[in-house]
């Protein structure tokens, strides 16, 4: 429960309003991490926020989040300049299933900061390319400036991974797609039934882009959710990020779809 | 090389229709080529045709002198471009142009609306499609509008 001080060692801007920062233990110890898991993650006392992993599985010896300031927690973290230390507690809770879709069409489905929580596993899966068949990502943003990782988009489409970008407006110089990112659903064509997707973003873009995938023909116990809820023990203590029967931060975030449409139905929840 | 009728029937908006009716609405289009930039039609202008994207993407753009041209949607293969022609006062609400080389099928609009009258099982069927294309059109602007990305959630 108490945080470790990790130390910024680097910061880059991605968006007006986003940075990713690159942590390191000052124990020197890695802070191992599966793909979807999140840290607690605190600036002095401005409070304490859960933020997903967005670095390298493989190189744990850096952590990295990407954080959009939005709040005095986030704005703390995000003004953080290397050389200052930030608390981190975890890694925690449930990963993105990259093991059990090998042998599958596996679609990536991101909006906005979404792109984040996916990276790990995006990683994870361009470092195992010939364990999967096609890799496909759809993201989407609000517009072409807020898009985050404009040059590793590049790298991992050269590295063999689908890349399908919208955006939902746009000026004229912009060649890409202009859209709501569930259009991008029908522009791919996929082994549906035999497709697994892991989506991240926000919720009212998840659930209808659960429904263009379903209605494809993707089952919905293929598809994979990570969920946001007002999360602060991280531990499944405090009953904060409660979702039906379950803890968001100790049974989720990543969720399978078929598990969580029966708690999305309800809205009190 | 596909002939027009196979085109046409290839697209999702005319799929299952009856082999007469395809011919009867190949009679009214064509194919046309055009190249990166090429004003497809603009704002105001009597809208007299649709278009049936082969191959490319076409951008639908809204022009304000504040803050100049704005894409509002790019369409792309096997999408339809226009449905102004189908109502009065049958004038382009939008302008659309063309972001790479792209091939299309181009419908005369009048002509087809000729045949819909004529024809009113075909004026069905096809009216059936074209407002399935706008319903799912609709509700991805709706979901636009709701600038989901732009309004985190979170305020920690």
């Amino acid at each position: 429960m108490v945080p470790e001080p990790f130390e910024v060692v680097a910061k880059r801007r991605d968006t007006v309003d986003t940075w990713t920062l690159e942590l390191r233990s000052r124990s020197g110890e890695p802070l191992r991490f599966a793909p979807g898991q999140f840290t607690m993650l605190s600036a002095g006392g401005a409070g304490e926020v859960p933020i997903s992993i967005s670095g390298d599985p493989d190189r744990p010896e850096r952590l990295v989040h990407t954080v959009r300031a939005v709040g005095l927690a986030t704005r703390a973290i995000c003004d953080a300049d290397p050389g200052r230390v930030l608390g981190v507690r975890g890694p925690f809770g449930t990963p993105w299933p990259v093991e059990d879709v090998r042998g599958m069409d596996v679609v990536l489905a991101a909006g906005g900061l979404g792109l984040a929580p996916l990276r790990p596993a995006l990683i994870g899966l361009l470092g195992r390319r010939e364990q999967y068949r096609r890799l496909v990502l759809m993201y989407g943003g609000r517009s072409p400036d807020q898009l985050l990782y404009p040059d590793e988009l590049e790298d991992w489409a050269a590295r063999g991974l689908e890349v399908l970008v919208t955006v939902d407006s746009a000026g004229p110089e912009w060649l890409g797609h202009v859209g709501v990112v569930t259009r991008l659903v029908r522009r791919a064509e996929l082994d549906w039934t035999a497709t697994a997707s892991m989506l991240c973003g926000p919720e009212v873009m998840m659930r209808f882009m659960v429904a263009a995938l379903v209605g494809q023909g993707v089952p919905s116990a293929n598809i994979y959710a990570s969920m946001e809820r007002n999360m602060q023990c991280g531990i499944g203590h405090c009953g904060h990020c409660q979702l039906g029967p379950t803890l968001v931060c100790r049974d989720g975030p990543v969720y399978s779809w078929s598990e969580l449409e029966q708690w999305l139905a309800i809205r009190e929840l | 090389m596909k002939g027009l009728e196979e085109l046409i029937a290839d697209a999702s908006v005319f799929a299952g229709l009856d082999a007469s009716w395809l011919a009867l609405i190949a009679g009214c289009a064509g194919n046309e080529h055009v190249r990166a930039e090429t004003l497809l039609f603009q704002e105001g202008q009597p809208a007299e045709r649709f278009f049936l994207i082969r191959h490319g993407a076409i951008a639908l753009e809204v022009h304000s002198p504040a803050t100049g041209s704005l894409v509002i949607e790019t369409l792309g293969e096997g999408e339809v471009v226009g449905w102004s022609w189908l109502f009065k006062p049958y004038r382009w609400q939008f302008d659309a142009r063309a972001i790479k080389p792209t091939r299309l099928v181009a419908f005369d609009g009048a002509c087809l609306r000729a045949k819909c009258d004529a024809n009113h099982e075909l004026g069905y069927q096809l009216m059936h499609r074209f407002a399935s294309a706008m319903l799912e059109r609709l509700q991805a602007t709706r979901l636009q509008l709701l600038d989901v990305y732009g309004n985190a959630r979170a305020s920690v």
